[in-house]
């Protein structure tokens, strides 16, 4: 008999899809949380692939910060037009508006943490029962033990010593009212697996993954993009540089580095060659050893 | 990572998942920072991190087991506390970890990072030799039917390399394990520590003519590890488009579980046992010719059948098991113990339905192997024989011949947490 093979990718897109299907199955109100970056553009991907012909049978979500690139707000605009799928804002503003959330001052000043509130806010009001996010496990040793199906109680926390079992491929979604679920189809993913899954299906990806041209400045190591959003010190010298993001989060958090990589292949090739984690430039991660640990529990993404 | 890393050389290579199992102490945490670091998928950032914390706590060298602390609470008590998983490749495949915790209260770990494994690592201290823990954790990946078993003798630097030590070892596993349903087993002596036969081939140890645990990984043969024969395909979710471009489309999505299909095959749909022919096998915008498992697709019929979520598209000649009336192994992971004649929920491939308790027919002594007949209540971590009773027919073959369709969990209706695993006999 032929003996089959399947290759890793296609292996981890068939759980990806399968793990998706069951979220449809499973749950009343799924919403799949949408960033505009590249792990939350495949899991998108990967959605469209486990329901055609039919369209995605869940809304996106995106939490604006605000705090937005420009490029990023454009991208998710355009992909919700070319896709047909219904995209659901909120606003990180709107919650300060309302007294929800206290802005941040002062030079590291960011909108991250915030957005918490807004994205427990509007799960709350949406009467969602569960969110997807493109947490990967290989990102941060706080995401290395969540499970697929992350049970979350009626205040949206995340208890990491008493997490249900999750075996074969057999998830529980069972729940009591007011609470809800997180899941996350692309645990298994890392960002070369990502990468390259992207050039293999030939997915759009916002421009500012690619190299160009942008005024940056450097603070305690990392290259920051000069934008409204962010205070700049008198020592701080803004000059223009050849850049592209290997992340995409809040222009206030994300880390620039200098880079001619201007397709795919060579990003590819960038990403094999670094010696640095991907999150080695995201600020949010950097304010504590157990940062995204706090923010988990907290219900952060 | 590879610097030459290309795509089509990517697309090549295919995923193993296995589990580490060990007691505390015995080195498993540094064996994983071991096959991170040698196989340079640990960033200079991490890298310089844990070099800090090594730096911190005194020691006296980078102490690679930091490289797999997880949460805050572990790193205070130095101890891990829930299965961590962990990503790594060569050229050849990629690698998922399932880094399980050894001490006894967390047996449901163990058993939740075996579940989907093809390789278990059992880690034995060689100064202490086979222990009860090692006992336990040998019997987990029998009852769980992990496919390949490697036992990594560790710390083979405080036993000065003694081939005797080794083979002792070896003799002694053999012994219990032959109680044991493990179909390969093989061993290695290691020192996590100094990476000798990790990566590279120790210099210290010329008496052992096997692999290295990376070579061993690497070639171990994993394609008969997926059932191949038994077309298995249970239905997840119905698509139907109402669209005037797919105006009759009616497929069935869902992931094979074992085996495989071809278009025109003669197919069974469960429970109606009404018969049809695969008409085409979709994913997005190409239709496929076959499908294969874990593939998933999207599969339409000939005939317009009632088919929902919790049907199984079986192949017409090749029969499943069918009953309401199970007898099944049961890893309990509950904190409450099993009631017995209680009832409880159940979901086995895509469908979720009610049974009750019959009885506990024995229960197992993990640290002995032996069957106990007198004191039968199942608790937290315990494994025992039990038979139930669904209110519907369930549509299954045994676990030993199916994973996939031979598993189930076993839910409290009252708190909706998963409470055991099942393994049906």
């Amino acid at each position: 008999m032929k003996q089959f093979t399947i290759n890793h990718l296609r292996e981890l897109e068939s759980e990806s899809i399968y793990v998706i299907r069951e979220v449809a199955a499973q749950f009343e109100n799924p919403v799949m949380l949408f960033s505009g970056g590249k792990d939350s553009i495949i899991m998108f991907h990967l959605a469209r692939k486990a329901f055609f012909p039919t369209k995605v049978p869940f809304p996106l979500m995106h939490i604006d910060t605000g705090h937005n690139f420009p490029e990023t707000i454009e991208f998710r605009d355009w992909l919700a037009n070319e896709s047909g799928a219904q995209m659901v804002v909120r606003h990180v503003q709107d919650s300060i508006d309302k007294g929800r959330a206290v802005e941040e001052t002062g030079f590291t000043a960011s909108r991250n943490k915030l957005q918490t509130v807004t994205l427990l806010d509007a799960i709350e009001e949406m009467k969602y029962d569960c969110a997807m996010g493109g947490g990967r496990r290989d990102e941060e040793k706080a995401r290395a033990k969540e499970r697929f199906f992350s049970h979350r109680d009626e205040f949206g926390q995340w208890d990491p010593k008493n997490q249900r079992p999750e075996l074969w491929n057999l998830f529980n979604g069972r729940k009591n009212i007011g609470e809800h679920f997180r899941v996350f189809p692309i645990s298994n993913w890392t960002e070369m697996d990502v990468w390259q899954y992207i050039l293999l299906e030939n997915i759009a990806i916002p421009n500012l993954y690619f190299s160009h041209e942008r005024e940056v400045f450097e603070r305690d190591g990392i290259l920051y993009a000069k934008t409204p959003f962010m205070k700049i010190k008198d020592t701080e010298k803004v000059e223009k540089r050849i850049i592209r993001f290997r992340t995409i989060g809040d222009a206030t958090c994300t880390g620039a580095l200098d880079s001619i990589a201007n397709s795919l292949e060579d990003i590819i090739r960038e990403v094999a060659a670094t010696r640095v984690t991907e999150r080695g430039g995201r600020a949010d991660d950097k304010r504590s050893e157990a940062a995204m640990e706090d923010r988990k529990i907290e219900g952060y993404f | 990572m590879d610097k030459d890393i290309t795509t089509s050389a990517y697309l090549d290579m295919e995923l193993l998942r296995f589990t580490t199992a060990g007691s505390v102490d015995d080195g498993k945490s540094t064996l994983i920072g071991r096959l991170l670091y040698d196989s340079k998928a640990i960033f200079q950032d991490q890298l310089d991190a844990i070099e800090r914390a090594s730096i911190k706590k005194g020691e006296d060298y980078i102490n690679l087991a930091l490289l797999t602390d997880g949460l805050r609470a572990e790193r205070e008590q130095g101890i891990t506390i829930d299965v961590a998983y962990r990503y790594f490749n060569t050229p050849k495949r990629k690698f998922i970890i399932a880094d399980t915790p050894g001490h006894i209260q967390y047996t449901r770990n163990m058993v939740t990072g075996a579940s989907t494994a093809n390789v278990a690592l059992i880690l034995v201290d060689a100064r202490h030799g086979v222990i009860e823990q090692t006992i336990r954790h040998a019997y987990i990946a029998s009852l769980l039917r992990i496919p390949h078993v490697v036992v990594c003798v560790n710390k083979m630097d405080l036993v000065e390399f003694r081939e005797e030590v080794f083979s002792s070892i070896q003799k002694r596993f053999m012994d219990f394990s032959t109680h044991l349903d493990i179909q390969d087993v093989r061993f290695i002596p290691i020192s996590a520590l100094n990476g000798d036969n990790v990566v590279d081939r120790s210099v210290k140890m010329n008496w052992y003519e096997g692999p290295t645990l990376m070579y061993l990984l690497e070639n171990i043969y994993i394609s008969n590890d997926y059932n191949q024969l038994d077309a298995r395909f249970p239905v997840q979710y119905v698509i139907r488009p109402q669209t005037n471009e797919y105006h009759d489309y009616r497929g069935y999505a869902g992931r094979m579980a074992s085996g495989s299909f071809k278009v025109g095959d003669k197919v069974k749909v469960l429970p109606s046992g009404f018969t049809s022919t695969i008409k085409t096998i979709d994913l997005w915008k190409e239709p496929l010719e076959s499908i294969t498992a874990p593939q998933s697709a999207i599969i339409t019929l000939d005939d317009d059948l009632d088919i929902s979520r919790g049907c199984m598209i079986v192949s017409a000649e090749n029969g499943i098991r069918q009953g309401q009336d199970i007898d099944l192994m049961v890893c309990w992971l509950g904190e409450k113990p099993m009631i017995s004649g209680g009832k409880y929920i159940i979901k086995h491939t895509t469908s979720d339905l009610k049974c009750m308790i019959k009885e506990v027919k024995y229960k197992v002594d993990i640290n002995t192997l032996e069957k106990v007949y007198e004191n039968k209540s199942i608790g937290l971590n315990d494994i025992g024989c039990i038979s139930i009773r669904t209110t519907k027919p369930l549509f299954f073959d045994s676990y030993r011949q199916n994973r996939f369709t031979g598993s189930l969990v076993v839910i409290d209706e009252a708190t909706n947490v998963t409470v055991g695993a099942g393994m049906i006999i």
